[in-house]
């Protein structure tokens, strides 16, 4: 009798370990890029981030040792509703583990609740709300590339310290728009610096001249643009039009990308100074990715950040599973394990992510070139200031992140 | 005070291109009962036509402002005569669905080879640099554009209410076969008014290069309002499209200046309002 117990606990033990073995070497994987594929944003996310997410995965040689990952896509159309449906649906029918890209902050902000309620895992790289890590920060969400704080941080100082110190906002009205301005204008006030108007524009608007005019009035030192993509293009080659910096005020591009500069041209572009955390220039490492990037895209464009982001925490998000032997399908088990571990890649270097889910890496401020400085298309930036990590980002002393130990 | 005379000239720019795009519609639907909703991928296509002029074939812009319209006019004329004409007699709908797809079909495939963000078209030199106003520093192409685009309106108008041709059209719209009995090939009359419609979406696409980016979307964007402005003006009146889409310019910039954030929305407002008092729009006749 005791004999045939313990042989049935026995048995017991080794079905239940065996089971439980077999749920740890569960290697398939199904990435989600859930993206502006057809709207203002496209070019800085869109096809770009779902490729980047096709490299990353040939990159991470997974495949060959067994695993099987798929990638989905979808056009959210900048509309936090469609995005959400979207979401819903692949959690729940498609079994998507992992969230990429999910550019637009309305966008981020809402499908940031949902993958948190289904226990899945979001890595952001396309919106720049710093909300995401801090009031509204989850355990499985990691925010990769930049956010409005440390733009603001980086180029609103620089801007205050050579003297602009008065300010006048031209902002986007929308969630992104709002916190971009939000955290620049504390910079400036931080800095000595005062804010003395702001006008707030639909996004997606063509026409900026009347905007352009009631800053133009203000008299304000610098016009801060806390805009992004179409938006921003068109504001600067309006305020070109107008003679805004020919009449010695200065536009503060707070949030531009690389595309934005390549579709404006470097003769309205020249002199522009901002903020990127990428730069396909910067290294051997990231020239040799943008450059097997480049020739995969249609129109042979440079990635932006946000498409060199998805390469890059997709990387991270691959080790992490293979440092686990498989995929959990735990959305919060995973992001803790990727916390745990350093990150590095050729492409943001060596870095890590902190508790309230901010991944850390040096923010560049940079430069437009002169027509006669740039070498050839997309030879666009000179670097002109490095921030490391640990100052990019808000500190953690100053967050509002439940998830934050004090 | 300045700064409203200020808003009142930016808000009567942006009105030129509400008038020349409606004008346009207006013409389409007035002669040919189509209600054209290809128009914005048209005035797109009139910019990139500019673009591509310039860039492929270094063709400049005053050129352009001639080449690009005829480009594309002929081009619509080509959809006119393959695919719109088998819709006449038709519901209205058939038409607003068929050109609907047609934009989405011609904003994708540019889309595709161009990407959203849109290629940079620079001023001509001609028109460069501004003067100051005193109230306001007027880009001298801003006040080019105003000035054009008042004199293609009115042209049209003249051509369509005052000359021969256009009392044919007219009748034609009116009575085709009795037109026909009198011995004027009513189709190639209607098949050349819709190459003149679509010609003034290229036209205003041509103008808005230089101030706007080329982009595959720029028409999407605009359509949506020019259509409000023609509903308001009265579909169909060619005065009334003209003068609704210089007011609502007008409208519009005030309302960037003094609530912004409504300004997107503003002309809707009005149109839901118009629509409630005179339901034939403002100039319009009732069916």
């Amino acid at each position: 009798m005791k004999h045939r117990i313990s042989a049935l606990f026995l048995g017991t033990a080794l079905a239940l370990a065996a089971g439980g073995g077999a749920m740890a070497q569960d290697k398939t994987v199904k990435i989600g890029v859930l993206t502006d594929n057809s709207g203002l944003y496209s070019d800085l996310g869109g096809a770009g981030s779902t490729l980047a997410a096709q490299m990353a995965v040939e990159d991470s040689g997974l495949a060959a040792k067994g695993w099987k990952i798929d990638i989905i896509s979808a056009d959210h159309q900048n509309k936090p509703d469609i995005a959400t449906t979207i979401a819903r649906q692949w959690i729940d029918v498609e079994k998507v583990d992992i969230f990429m890209d999910v550019l637009n902050s309305g966008v981020a902000l809402a499908v940031n609740n949902l993958v948190k309620e289904k226990n899945a895992v979001m890595i952001n790289t396309g919106a720049a709300s710093s909300d995401l890590t801090n009031a509204q920060c989850s355990p499985n969400t990691i925010h990769w590339v930049y956010d409005t704080y440390m733009l603001a941080n980086s180029t609103g100082q620089a801007l205050v310290k050579a003297g602009g110190d008065t300010w006048y906002f031209l902002t986007a009205d929308y969630a992104f728009g709002h916190a971009l301005e939000r955290d620049t204008t504390a910079v400036v006030v931080k800095s000595g610096g005062k804010v003395i108007g702001t006008v707030k524009h639909p996004l997606n608007s063509s026409d900026f001249s009347s905007f352009l005019l009631q800053a133009q009035a203000s008299k304000a030192k610098i016009i801060g643009m806390a805009n992004a993509g179409g938006d921003t293009t068109n504001t600067i080659k309006q305020a070109s039009e107008f003679g805004i910096v020919a009449g010695g005020q200065k536009l503060a591009g707070l949030l531009l990308f690389i595309t934005d500069v390549h579709s404006l041209g470097l003769k309205v572009a020249q002199g522009l100074s901002f903020t990127e955390t990428f730069y396909w220039d910067l290294n051997d490492g990231t020239r040799a990715f943008s450059k097997r990037f480049s020739e995969r895209m249609k129109n042979k464009a440079m990635p932006s950040m946000v498409q060199a982001g998805v390469y890059s925490g997709l990387i991270h998000y691959f080790k992490t599973l293979e440092a686990m032997s498989g995929n959990p399908h735990d959305g919060v088990k995973v992001v803790a394990k990727m916390k745990e571990l350093p990150t590095d890649d050729a492409l943001f270097g060596k870095g890590s992510i902190r508790a309230d889910g901010r991944k850390i890496h040096p923010a560049y401020l940079f430069e437009v070139k002169k027509p006669a400085e740039s070498k050839g298309p997309w030879d666009y930036y000179k670097l002109i200031g490095t921030t490391p990590g640990d100052q990019a980002f808000r500190p953690l002393s100053e967050s509002a992140c439940p998830l934050v130990k004090k | 005070m300045q700064a409203l005379y200020a808003q009142l000239l930016v808000g009567l720019i942006n009105g030129s291109f509400y008038a020349l795009l409606s004008l346009g519609l207006a013409v389409i639907f007035g002669m040919l009962n189509i209600i054209n909703f290809a128009h914005g991928a048209l005035y797109m296509m009139g910019a990139f036509c500019a673009y591509f002029l310039l860039n492929i074939a270094g063709i400049g812009y005053w050129p352009a402002l001639i080449i690009a319209p005829i480009v594309v006019g002929i081009f619509g004329m080509i959809l006119e005569r393959t695919m719109l004409q088998w819709l006449s007699g038709l519901d209205h709908l058939y038409g607003l669905l068929l050109t609907f797809g047609i934009a989405l079909i011609v904003q994708g495939v540019f889309q595709n080879y161009f990407g959203s963000s849109g290629l940079p078209y620079a001023i001509p030199d001609e028109l460069k640099g501004g003067m100051n106003l005193g109230f306001m520093f007027l880009p001298v192409y801003r006040g080019w554009v105003v000035v054009f685009s008042l004199v293609v309106c009115i042209a049209t108008w003249y051509l369509i209410e005052k000359t021969r041709l256009g009392a044919n059209l007219r009748a034609a719209t009116e009575n085709p076969t009795l037109v026909r009995a009198f011995g004027i090939n009513v189709p190639r009359m209607i098949t050349l008014t819709y190459g003149l419609g679509v010609g003034l979406a290229a036209l205003a696409g041509v103008l808005s290069a230089p101030i706007n980016q080329v982009r595959p979307l720029m028409g999407a964007d605009l359509i949506i309002v020019v259509f409000a402005v023609v509903v308001i003006g009265g579909m169909g009146s060619i005065m009334g499209s003209i003068i609704t889409g210089f007011a609502l310019g007008v409208i519009e910039g005030l309302t960037k200046y003094f609530y912004p954030e409504a300004s997107n929305t503003v002309v809707f407002v009005l149109m839901v309002l118009v629509l409630l008092v005179k339901p034939a729009g403002l100039t319009g006749r009732a069916a």
